[in-house]
């Protein structure tokens, strides 16, 4: 009897639990549910923001007019809405930033992956990772007062604003977000096809560019994708470094402006509700919104199409 | 058994990581914007000022960029001896202050130019009454890259042609012959800044009128202007005064010649109105309903009170004692 009677408790308790278990199991996916609703309902939220203020705005100025106009000018007179140059100065601003951040990300990966000793890896690899979470307002006086008079040096008549520095910076931003995804897209290629490759006498390099890229290509380009849409909407560091001139050129010593900083410099002043004005930020903000939308489905399409399995 | 203890308070956890979370989420915005600057040295005063009497409130604040260092240090003061007094103040430029203070949104407008009719008409229709308190003079200032060694002065007609809209000036040879042929980057504080509506009316003629192409910069905040005259060789800009002494070893000052002298703005010139015509007055517009509570109109005659001696200090030129004294008259009324 001795014995039995301690059991007797437990299993007492034991239903107990059990009951207490069922409701959590309830609650819980409800409240995670819940949670997954609620980001859902944000885009819902942020898209209809979105279109019901740019239909204000589209009802004055024809989408065509918007989307083939070269000169914007939405304050002074003589008022124009061509979003091009806008959108000119963020691809400026991207293009650079990507040409600057896919080289360099990529020889990162590769050498991280192929040649870094282990101890090596374990230190660069987080020391990487730490750019990612530096401020971008921090990017941006970084570009201002220690890339821009540095690239002074080289370009004697470059403005102290200029789309190359800030370019330059997105680029630096972007690139752990390239080198670790890439990485990681490599290191998940079988040990399997690099033995094989070593075994018919393939150098490291060649392992590394003919074998290991080819097999992690949905996932290097997806990480290309994403970088390439995290560059656009990159706001900080335009704002602070790039200027404030809408114009439409390649010439990366200019001044420009991109949409994101486009939107900083309207919000900041007194453009009244409900105006042409006021608009323009709802249709500069939606056209930015579909180009990274179309973007990250591109990354997914990517990522499926060249997907290899083994 | 064991595990199945071990398991219970994970998932209690993580309940009580996501209520903490909502809680968090609710509660965030109500703590948030206090700005706690007004807190500091206010316990040597306290006790004194505690005797007669302990304001509390929270006194908004919006407008001209420009005229923001005065209300500032005069807030700083203020809240030196009214620590309970909160004074958040806001830059966003004259316009936008006007557009707020018409909104009912603030108490005090700071202004760095008077009160467009269409300004005061919006306020009239809704309901708004204000008095207008005038508190420093400031001359606007043309500066160039310190680099720069063949700007000596520019007359008011060599700034309307490289300013007037549709421009043809591209280089400082056209603006004057002899100057070199390297293109001109023209800053200027952005459009909705008192700053840019006098220049452009002193300069062009017509408030709001000014060139509009890739060669000028509009920046909304006027430190951008700063930055991009000290950093361009080819460059001009204007602001106000206390922009320029602030960041004198970075800057060229340009005297302006007005037909009758060539004049750079300092305190004595900007007080004897001899720099003309980028001189000019520094304006608060104070919500008659606002004046009403006591920390409103306590801080209003604090303000001109000091404002003489403060104005200096922050680069501006400040009004005769007797001018002060009528003002605060005015606001009595």
């Amino acid at each position: 009897m001795n014995k039995t009677s301690p059991v007797a408790v437990n299993t007492k308790s034991m239903t107990f639990r059990r009951s207490k278990t069922r409701i959590s199991d309830k609650i819980i996916p409800i409240l995670l549910g819940l949670c997954a609703l609620l980001s859902v309902f944000t885009t819902i939220g942020i898209v209809y923001t979105l279109l019901q203020e740019s239909v204000i705005f589209f009802k004055e100025v024809p989408v065509w007019s918007f989307l083939t106009g070269t000169t914007w000018s939405p304050i002074l007179p003589p008022k124009e809405f061509g979003v091009l140059p806008l959108l000119g100065g963020t691809l400026l601003i991207t293009g650079i930033a990507i040409l600057f951040a896919v080289p360099i990300g990529l020889a990162c990966a590769i050498y991280l992956n192929e040649y870094a000793p282990a101890r090596v890896r374990g230190v660069v690899k987080p020391v990487l990772e730490v750019l990612a979470g530096v401020p971008t307002i921090v990017y941006g006086y970084f570009a201002l007062e220690t890339v821009t008079p540095f690239l002074q040096k080289i370009f004697p008549n470059m403005g102290i604003f200029n789309a190359l520095s800030a370019g330059i910076v997105v680029g630096i931003m972007v690139l752990p977000m390239i080198s670790s995804l890439s990485e990681d897209a490599m290191r998940a290629v079988p040990k399997s096809l690099r033995h094989g490759a070593y075994a018919l006498g393939a150098t490291r390099f060649e392992v590394a560019l003919k074998i290991v890229l080819p097999a992690a290509l949905s996932g290097v380009v997806s990480s290309f994708v994403l970088a390439f849409s995290r560059a656009i909407g990159e706001t900080m560091i335009v704002t602070v470094a790039a200027g404030a001139t809408p114009q439409l050129t390649l010439n990366p010593l200019e001044s420009i402006q991109t949409m994101t900083s486009y939107i900083v410099q309207v919000s900041m002043g007194d453009v009244p509700r409900g105006t042409i004005e006021y608009g323009t930020i709802f249709a500069v903000g939606l056209t930015l919104f579909v180009i990274t939308f179309l973007l990250n489905i591109l990354a997914q399409w990517v990522a499926r199409r060249f997907r290899e399995e083994y | 058994m064991f595990r199945r203890r071990g398991r219970k308070p994970a998932g209690i956890l993580v309940l009580v990581l996501m209520l903490s979370t909502l809680l968090a989420a609710c509660g965030g915005g109500t703590s948030g914007g206090a700005s706690g600057e007004n807190k500091e040295n206010g316990s040597a005063q306290q006790t004194e000022e505690n005797t007669s009497t302990a304001l509390t409130g929270t006194i908004e604040i919006d407008g001209s960029s420009t005229l923001h260092p005065l209300t500032e240090a005069v807030a700083e003061e203020f809240g030196a001896a009214n620590p309970d007094v909160r004074i958040p103040i806001g830059t966003g430029g004259t316009g936008a202050g006007f557009k707020r203070f018409n909104n009912s949104e603030i108490a005090v407008s700071n202004a760095s130019r008077p009160i467009k009719d269409s300004e005061a008409e919006e306020a009239k229709a809704n309901g708004i009454t204000y008095h207008e308190v005038l508190v420093a003079y400031d001359g606007l200032s043309v500066v160039v890259n310190p680099s720069n060694e063949f700007v000596d002065k520019l007359t008011v007609d060599e700034l309307k042609k490289i300013y007037e809209p549709n421009s043809t000036v591209k280089t400082w040879a056209d603006v004057r012959e002899g100057w070199p042929a390297e293109e001109i980057k023209i800053y200027s504080p952005g459009t909705d800044h008192g700053t840019f509506d006098y220049f452009t009316e002193a300069i062009n003629g017509e408030a709001q009128a000014s060139r509009n192409d890739s060669q000028i910069t509009f920046s909304a905040d006027t430190n951008a202007v700063v930055q991009g005259v000290a950093g361009d060789k080819n460059s001009i800009g204007y602001f106000g005064f206390s922009f320029y002494e602030e960041n004198q070893d970075k800057l060229k000052l340009v005297p302006i010649d007005n037909g009758t002298a060539t004049v750079a703005p300092s305190m004595e010139t900007i007080k004897d109105n001899s720099y003309a015509p980028l001189s000019r007055p520094l304006l608060l517009y104070v919500n008659d309903k606002e004046l009403e509570r006591p920390e409103v109109s306590a801080f209003m005659n604090f303000y001109l009170e000091n404002a003489a001696s403060l104005a200096g200090e922050v680069g501006f030129v400040p009004l005769q004692d007797d001018q002060y004294k009528a003002e605060k008259d005015k606001l009595a009324k």
